[in-house]
């Protein structure tokens, strides 16, 4: 027992030794997707990071936001890359964490006593997302700034409360300085809190139930088809999880140097709005989506009708472990399967139609 | 013939008389007839007198309420159709009453006919010349249109058409023994091409030459007609020694160099001493007007060749995704440099277009080597990226082959 762990153990409840020493991982031919979940905290460390950076020379306000952001870019000593970073870091932990919820969703990991460890990555899926459409207004440049106005203006076509909802996401009538504050409130404040705490549960969940094996792969054990294979998690495991770390940080320089975000044109409000303005990648299922739903749904708006479709999707999909009660076998477990490869396809099929527009 | 027709009238008046009162009885009759004595009822609903409340008798006298023959004689006021010298003064005694003319549009002028006496058109009419245009050779007769209307002839669009059905008329034009290739060359010029583009307050022929009072601008005058548009070209001009030279020869001003009809966007090599170059038109080898031509021609191309290294390199950086927008910014400003420089290109002086194109150059200058600072940084940064891979790529390989070691059998 090294000291620092004899010293940890004298002051946590439960032994860090034990943990350490006895934690296992299952072996199995699909455990490449547990590197997955790492994978996402690691992108999300890494966004803290640059974004705590990003902060010290950040200023929200629409005279001053895009300025910073160039002299983050071109003024700031290594400026460029943590900028760089961020962005290219946020996108590609958005793409982690829905690898890691498919993975999940069809490997029926969700299953329980998992169920509360489903419904919390859920949550922080939805707040990946919502950091991305808050930070995308930030640098305030003409795109971000025409993106939020047909965003927000979304979210005022549901009945009663849409205009509330507008006004209260905008901060006003249109999109300006209040807009920016609580975008930047929300992006630096309230969803880091919130995805601090899930993060939390999430990680104590999954290292109180530990990872789930497919049942499938469990029967197979069970019938004696395959032995009960296991890796420790400390070191084998985490080790094999910083060398993804590592390609990631490889991949986010590369991708930082010769790719550098942009920063684009200053937001300018009495400006037309530019040609082919459209969400980040991964709202563009939604945006494709919303231009084919027709003006009126039986006596829907359209486009509340649209809204409301995926809003009753998303519940659903946080819902699933509750409501694929057998999700070992049988008919009802095929048709969630089913309705996975159907919503992967239509994400897929849909983002690729919005990109070839 | 003339016997059956007047019959044909008059039975018609007749049978117009016992029916309902008509409102309009020249519309009533004049509908009813052949060729060209119903041509006007037929278009003149689309005229711009009919859609304000206007009819027959307004223009032509007469009883609109008296549905007989008498209604055209002169006891009521019927005055016909007018002759060609007449027309002027016919539109004139409407459109040159203030105070009628504006009961449909407080705006309207009402010195269309002073200014056509003014004119060619005007003079050669009272001389008898029944060939020159008159209102209606331009406006139309019983279809006219608002001028903002885009079907009009007169409408900016179409008045280079509009002036070419006379004006492109090789053997209409013979007998004044002026040239009819005016519009031809009009429509290769830079102001057609601004028009074609949309513009409709670039010049056509009424812009330069005047509409009502049309007339071709004297040698005295070009700089002036010129100069309404081109105030700064015009006002260094008649500030550099050619304005005394140009008036003493009896040169016209701008359109020595830039011509009058076919105007044609005037390039950097206008000026200078190559066979494109006007200056050699006039100056010659060691005189002090192809040095100073020939200096000038070099400080715009010092200008020109600054800009198009600051823009490469800019445009490089850029490509590469290097944050460039300032220097960018800053390049502007040199281009406003050469703008301005071109523009005092008519002081005709060497000096005072070198203060703007050494400006032009030094910014230029200044943004080529943020674009190139911009470059260095780029590769500094793959190099960068290079070295980070290298660790990256070691740390992995050592880490797997720890795992390597960790797992292989005790015995191996």
């Amino acid at each position: 027992m090294t000291p620092v762990i004899k010293w940890l153990d004298e002051r946590l409840p439960g032994s860090v030794e034990d943990f350490v020493r006895h934690k296992q991982v299952p072996m199995h031919r699909h455990s490449v997707w547990y590197y997955f979940g790492g994978m996402t905290l690691f992108l999300f460390v890494v966004q803290v990071l640059t974004g705590i950076l990003l902060l010290l020379y950040y200023r929200p306000s629409p005279e001053t936001a895009f300025e910073s952001v160039q002299f983050i870019m071109t003024q700031v000593r290594f400026g460029w890359l943590i900028r760089s970073v961020h962005s290219w870091s946020a996108n590609l932990m958005i793409l982690a964490a829905f690898i890691h919820m498919f993975s999940v969703f069809f490997l029926k990991s969700y299953r329980k006593p998992r169920e509360l460890t489903w419904v919390t990555g859920m949550l922080l899926l939805l707040i990946a997302l919502g950091f991305g459409f808050s930070g995308y207004l930030l640098p305030w440049n003409q795109l971000a700034y025409f993106a939020t106005k047909v965003g927000t203006q979304a979210a005022g076509s549901v009945p009663v409360v849409g205009e509330w909802l507008l006004i209260f996401m905008r901060g006003g009538e249109d999109v300006g300085a209040p807009t920016l504050t609580r975008f930047f409130g929300l992006h630096v404040a309230v969803l880091p809190g919130l995805a601090t705490l899930l993060v939390a549960i999430h990680l104590m969940l999954v290292q109180t139930l530990g990872m789930s094996v497919p049942p499938k792969v469990e029967q197979e054990i069970k019938e004696g088809k395959q032995p009960a294979r296991k890796m420790p998690f400390f070191p084998n495991f985490m080790m094999r999880d910083i060398i993804g770390w590592y390609a990631a940080l490889g991949v986010l320089g590369a991708l930082a140097a010769i790719f550098p975000w942009e920063l684009g044109v200053k937001a300018d409000p009495f400006a037309p709005a530019p040609a082919g303005i459209r969400p980040e990648w991964y709202f563009l299922f939604m945006f494709e989506t919303l231009k084919h739903v027709p003006a009126k749904v039986l006596f829907l708006e359209g486009e509340f009708a649209g809204i409301a479709i995926f809003g009753l999707a998303t519940a659903v999909w946080v819902l699933v472990p509750f409501l694929d009660r057998k999700p070992h076998a049988g008919r009802a477990g095929r048709l969630f399967s089913g309705l996975g490869v159907f919503a992967l396809g239509y994400i897929v099929v849909m983002s690729l139609l919005a990109l070839r527009a | 013939m003339k016997t059956a027709a007047l019959a044909f009238i008059f039975i018609f008046c007749a049978y117009c008389a016992w029916g309902e009162a008509p409102k309009e009885s020249c519309v009533t009759c004049h509908s009813a007839m052949e060729g060209k004595l119903s041509e006007a009822v037929k278009i003149f609903g689309g005229d711009v007198h009919a859609q304000v409340g206007l009819g027959c008798s307004d223009c032509h006298g007469g009883d609109r309420n008296d549905d007989t023959m008498d209604s055209m004689s002169k006891a009521k006021g019927f005055r016909g159709a007018p002759k060609k010298a007449q027309i002027p003064e016919f539109c004139g005694r409407c459109h040159s009453d203030a105070t009628y003319m504006r009961h449909f549009n407080p705006k309207v002028r009402t010195d269309e006919l002073s200014e056509y006496v003014t004119s060619v058109h005007g003079k050669r009419l009272k001389q008898g010349d029944q060939n020159v245009a008159t209102c209606v050779d331009c406006h139309g007769v019983h279809n006219i249109l608002q001028v903002s209307d885009t079907r009009s002839p007169v409408y900016p669009t179409n008045v280079a058409n509009t002036c070419a059905r006379c004006h492109s008329d090789a053997e209409k034009m013979k007998q004044y023994k002026i040239p009819f290739d005016q519009v031809g060359k009009y429509q290769k010029s830079v102001h057609a091409k601004a028009m074609a583009d949309g513009d409709l307050s670039a010049p056509t022929c009424t812009t330069c030459h005047g509409s009502h009072g049309a007339t071709p601008p004297g040698v005295d005058s070009v700089a002036n007609v010129c100069g309404t548009c081109h105030v700064f070209f015009a006002q260094l001009f008649d500030k550099s020694p050619h304005k005394v030279v140009f008036t003493n020869m009896g040169l016209p001003g701008c359109v020595q160099c830039h011509s009058n009809h076919a105007i044609v966007v005037p390039g950097d090599e206008f000026v200078g001493v190559t066979p494109k170059s006007v200056c050699v038109n006039c100056h010659f080898e060691g005189d002090t007007g192809y040095n100073t031509a020939k200096a000038i021609s070099d400080n715009l191309s010092a200008l020109t060749s600054a800009l198009a290294r600051a823009e490469s390199s800019l445009g490089a950086a850029e490509r590469s995704g290097m944050e460039v927008s300032t220097p960018k910014l800053e390049l502007a400003n040199a281009h406003e440099a050469l703008i301005k420089a071109r523009v005092n290109v008519h002081t005709f002086s060497d000096v005072e277009v070198k203060k703007f194109t050494d400006q032009g150059v030094a910014i230029a200058k200044k943004s080529d080597e943020a674009g190139i600072a911009a470059l260095k940084e780029r590769d500094y940064r793959r190099k960068g990226l290079g070295f980070s891979l290298v660790f990256i790529v070691i740390a992995i390989a050592g880490l797997y082959m720890k795992i390597r070691q960790m797992e292989s059998p005790p015995d191996s």
